[in-house]
């Protein structure tokens, strides 16, 4: 299958593109992300000799966590909202060296679909948002998967007032467009992601009159060996801890945000204390002024396109789904590979590693220096893999939502805010119509049906799902589609052999007599 | 004495035939506990769009079924609170050539004097049925009984509505079947122990066939594949059930075959739905690409319309069906007390209500509402 079938228009943001981009079909591996994980991959896999598609939504690479600002905005020091610039910059010099890679930006992939034994086919569609102005089929004999993560968001009386935003958002909007989501900002929720949206916020010149935590930093403490050797990670800690010190930002732990007060936005919040559980105690609450409130509950693996591969998943220690990867990245599916969030939430630094190491299994596969994948570097990454893997699983034990959170939930408060679905009829159809998993709470109540796809509501109905006392099943992350894609451009697609005949066609009916005749279901 | 584990009647299957059975066992007097291993419509019914059509079927015994059901859906639309979205927004059958405009009006026609209201819409009224239909199609006709239901939230509400009677066990699975001593039923195992009754109902829709072998009988289920397509919230742009049909020379049979497209409809909700294709590749959820397209470029002929409108999910389901494509409804005369209900194939929401109420009549030693000969449980049996 080519390409398209005209000739490909050179797609939004595509300096970097060396040629027309069918001119290394099929490529060697096509990299889906080209956030830390996938440019380390990428650049890693072309040094090696690999021909590389690196697909990616965005205009520039970098990803969630290293944002350009607009030229038009003449930021002169991006570095400076950025821990660990040096390290994106590098990667960035070695990619521009290197004329192995394909870069296409602004490439939404909507799904990937195997094509024979060693081949796979990337699909993707162009244009803003992937509002679809063109499809595209991208073939290639293995697929490095880094495409990263979401905020996972829990749900509150008031979260869906004007001036709520997620934390991570925040941070993003600040990185990429410089702008505060409000002068003064309570962040809230849990995570190690506040501290630095907090410190990152107020050197910016918000005031921040509370970081709330969830969590007790006390909980860190089980996890001494994993924090011991991870040294710049307290250093990172003691870095934001200093600045929030600077700012004289008050830390509330084992505390969360109940409600937002406000009638056209946010004009005030409850912070309550928790209990062991997450549960609020009663009569704790402190209301606190503010025009804004940055929350959230870490990030979530964003693994839909893997699941859509079949791709096994494991249930990480806050409760997410990640896809399960042998020692060299591998999925359980052979001929894709993940690195970066996609395997379990743990930072750009573990994502270059994994990334890099990912290339390097890759290439070992292809054929191409085989060898390599024996070495000392490459054992020198795995050992590095591993122990940011148990730090990253530690904060994640860490910062687990307890199991009494849902009682900050009103009846009337929206859960899928998409669908404007309530946790009381979200509890009807688990206590009432026998919904036993958050599919058929989807089915029964539309929650997660909306726009968002389950992104945004789906940690709070798999708890929901699962009653007070059922075991909560993570959210399955199952989206045939990772991006919606307009019909026409579906039926645009070219013609392709299914496997098994499909009905209903134009093709003659029987191949197997008795058949009945296609038709609609009845 | 009704104690946990004894009933009259033990239905497994908490899909909308479950459901129908359990809610019409329930209204004539029986106490039903209902098993599903999974969830409340956890399997074909929750991969439904919900059809419940009279117009793609020829006069027969499906037919008969079908107009039934009809009847039965109006009485349940009354019963069942709003939130089941029964909706008889009535179907549009178009043909693209002058031929096979002449073959749907024979068609109607038959169908016609078996019961079936039938309209023809010449060419030049179809847009006054629906606006947004490509221009140049030859014709069409329109079938007001044509109807809809949201297929999950219809057989819960069927299982609430049912009452105290019914007693819903989920998440255990059937692991075998008690017998007395001369084969006769008496109960099902269970993952969570024994459960007692003297009848059984299989309504396990595409697993049915594993039920059946609990039993030590052969039923012939098989899954057959379908995709649906699932587009972002719209304003009505699709008023009716809308699918295209033409015939062909069926080559095998001899006779002319009906040849249709994926049915096009908007929901209540908004999203319209597309659906649904057919292949047999057994249990296989993995998306086909080309399925898509064939379902996207289907919808797009007859509403150029949606060519800009973005499609937002996609799910496989698996029909139920058996090799002569009508169901197997009623007592299985080679296990006392055991009746099967399933193998519905697309139609099982359809034909639902039809399928309850004669197992419930069974149960109950009353006459079937219609002829059921045609559904014999036993009639792949070999020498049967």
């Amino acid at each position: 299958m080519a390409l398209s079938e005209s000739e490909p228009r050179e797609p939004r943001g595509s300096h970097e593109l060396h040629g027309p981009y069918a001119s290394h079909e099929p490529y060697d591996v096509a990299v889906i992300g080209a956030g830390s994980a996938g440019l380390a991959g990428a650049v890693t896999a072309a040094e090696l000799g690999l021909s590389v598609a690196l697909v990616d939504s965005s205009t520039q690479v970098g990803g969630q966590f290293y944002r350009t600002p607009e030229p038009v905005l003449g930021a002169v020091r991006p570095e400076a909202l950025h821990h660990d610039w040096a390290a994106f910059a590098g990667l960035r010099t070695r990619q521009r060296a290197t004329s192995g890679i394909t870069h296409l930006a602004g490439h939404h992939v909507w799904t990937v679909a195997r094509q024979g034994d060693d081949l796979w086919a990337v699909h993707a569609v162009t244009g803003a948002d992937g509002a679809g102005e063109r499809p595209v089929c991208v073939r290639a004999r293995a697929i490095l998967i880094a495409t990263g993560a979401y905020e996972r968001q829990l749900p509150f009386p008031g979260w869906t007032l004007p001036g709520v935003v997620g934390a991570g958002g925040a941070q993003a909007m600040l990185k990429s467009g410089l702008v505060l989501p409000g002068r003064r900002v309570v962040v809230a929720g849990s995570g190690p992601l506040l501290l630095a949206v907090a410190s990152s916020l107020a050197a910016a010149g918000a005031r921040i009159p509370a970081v709330v935590e969830a969590t007790g930093y006390l909980r860190y403490a089980r996890h001494g060996r994993a924090l011991a050797t991870n040294p710049h990670k307290l250093l990172e800690a003691v870095v934001h801890g200093s600045a929030l010190l600077r700012h004289r930002v008050p830390l509330r732990t084992r505390s969360a945000v109940t409600e937002v007060h406000g009638d056209e936005r946010v004009e005030a919040v409850t912070v309550s204390r928790l209990d062991a559980e997450w549960r609020p105690v009663p009569g704790t609450g402190r209301r606190i002024a503010c025009d804004a409130l940055a929350v959230g509950h870490g990030l979530a693996p964003q693994i839909d396109l893997a699941v859509g591969l079949g791709c096994a998943t494991r249930a990480t220690a806050d409760g997410a789904s990640a896809l399960v990867l042998d020692r060299l990245q591998e999925t359980s599916v052979p001929g894709v590979w993940a690195a970066g969030e996609t395997g379990g939430v743990g930072g750009a630094q573990l994502a270059r590693t994994e990334g890099e190491l990912a290339a390097y299994a890759v290439a070992a596969r292809l054929g191409r220096r085989t060898p390599s994948i024996q070495s000392a570097h490459v054992a020198r990454l795995r050992r590095r893999r591993d122990r940011m893997r148990s730090f990253a699983d530690a904060m994640a034990q860490a910062h687990a939502p307890g199991p009494g959170w849902p009682e900050w939930l009103a009846e009337d408060t929206d859960v899928c805010r998409c669908e404007e679905v309530t946790a009381g009829t979200i509890r009807e159809a688990v206590a009432d119509l026998g919904a036993r998993d958050a599919r058929t709470v989807k089915l029964l109540t539309r929650a997660g049906m909306g726009w968002c796809q389950g992104r945004m509501c789906g940690a709070a109905v798999a708890c929901l799902a699962a009653g007070a006392d059922g075991e909560v099943e993570p959210p399955a992350e199952r989206r045939p589609f990772a991006v919606p894609v307009p019909l026409g451009t579906l039926a645009g697609l070219e013609p392709g052999e299914p496997v098994e005949p499909v009905e209903p066609v134009g093709s003659p009916v029987s191949q197997e007599p008795p058949e009945k005749p296609a038709g609609p279901d009845r | 004495m009704l104690t946990r584990d004894s009933a009259d009647v033990i239905v497994i299957g908490a899909g909308v035939v479950g459901a129908a059975c359990a809610y019409y066992a329930a209204r004539s007097g029986l106490r039903v506990t209902v098993l599903d291993r999974g969830p409340v419509a956890g399997g074909t019914t929750g991969a439904g769009e919900g059809n419940l059509l009279v117009s793609d079927k020829e006069p027969g015994p499906e037919l008969d079924l079908a107009l039934l059901s009809t009847r039965l859906w109006q009485d349940l639309a009354e019963e069942l609170p709003p939130e089941i979205e029964y909706e008889a927004k009535g179907g549009l059958v178009v043909a693209s050539h002058e031929e096979g405009t002449a073959a749907l009006r024979d068609f109607a026609a038959a169908q016609h004097k078996a019961g079936v209201t039938a309209e023809e819409i010449p060419a030049d009224r179809l847009h006054d049925l629906e606006p947004h239909l490509a221009p140049g199609l030859a014709g069409g006709v329109h079938y007001p009984q044509d109807a809809q239901v949201m297929p999950a939230l219809a057989a819960a509400h069927l299982l609430r509505a049912a009452g105290a009677r019914v007693r819903l066990r989920l998440g255990e699975e059937v692991t075998g079947l008690l017998t007395g001593g001369s084969g006769e039923i008496q109960g099902v195992r269970t993952n969570s122990g024994p459960v007692h009754a003297p009848y059984v109902v299989n309504a396990a829709g595409t697993w049915g066939g594993e039920v059946a072998r609990l039993a030590g009988v052969e039923l012939p289920v098989l899954p057959r594949r379908g995709f649906v397509l699932v587009t972002e919230p719209l304003p009505r742009v699709v008023r009716r059930k809308v699918y295209a049909a033409d015939y062909v020379a069926d080559v095998a049979s001899g006779s002319a075959a009906l040849q249709t497209s994926a049915v096009v409809e908007g929901t209540p909700a908004g999203p319209v739905l597309i659906g649904a294709s057919r292949e047999r590749v057994g249990f296989d959820r993995t998306l086909s690409v080309e399925v898509l397209r064939r379902l996207a470029a289907q919808a797009t002929a007859l509403f150029p319309v949606l060519a800009g409108v973005r499609v937002m999910r996609t799910y496989p389901g698996f029909r139920p069906y058996l090799p002569d494509h009508l169901p197997a409804i009623g007592a299985d005369p080679r296990v006392p007390g055991l009746l099967h209900a399933c193998g519905h194939e697309g139609a099982g929401i359809g034909l639902a209500p039809a399928t309850g109420l004669i197992v419930a009549q069974a149960l109950a030693g009353r006459e079937p509402p219609l002829d059921v000969g045609p559904f014999r449980p036993e009639r792949f049996a070999s020498g049967g």
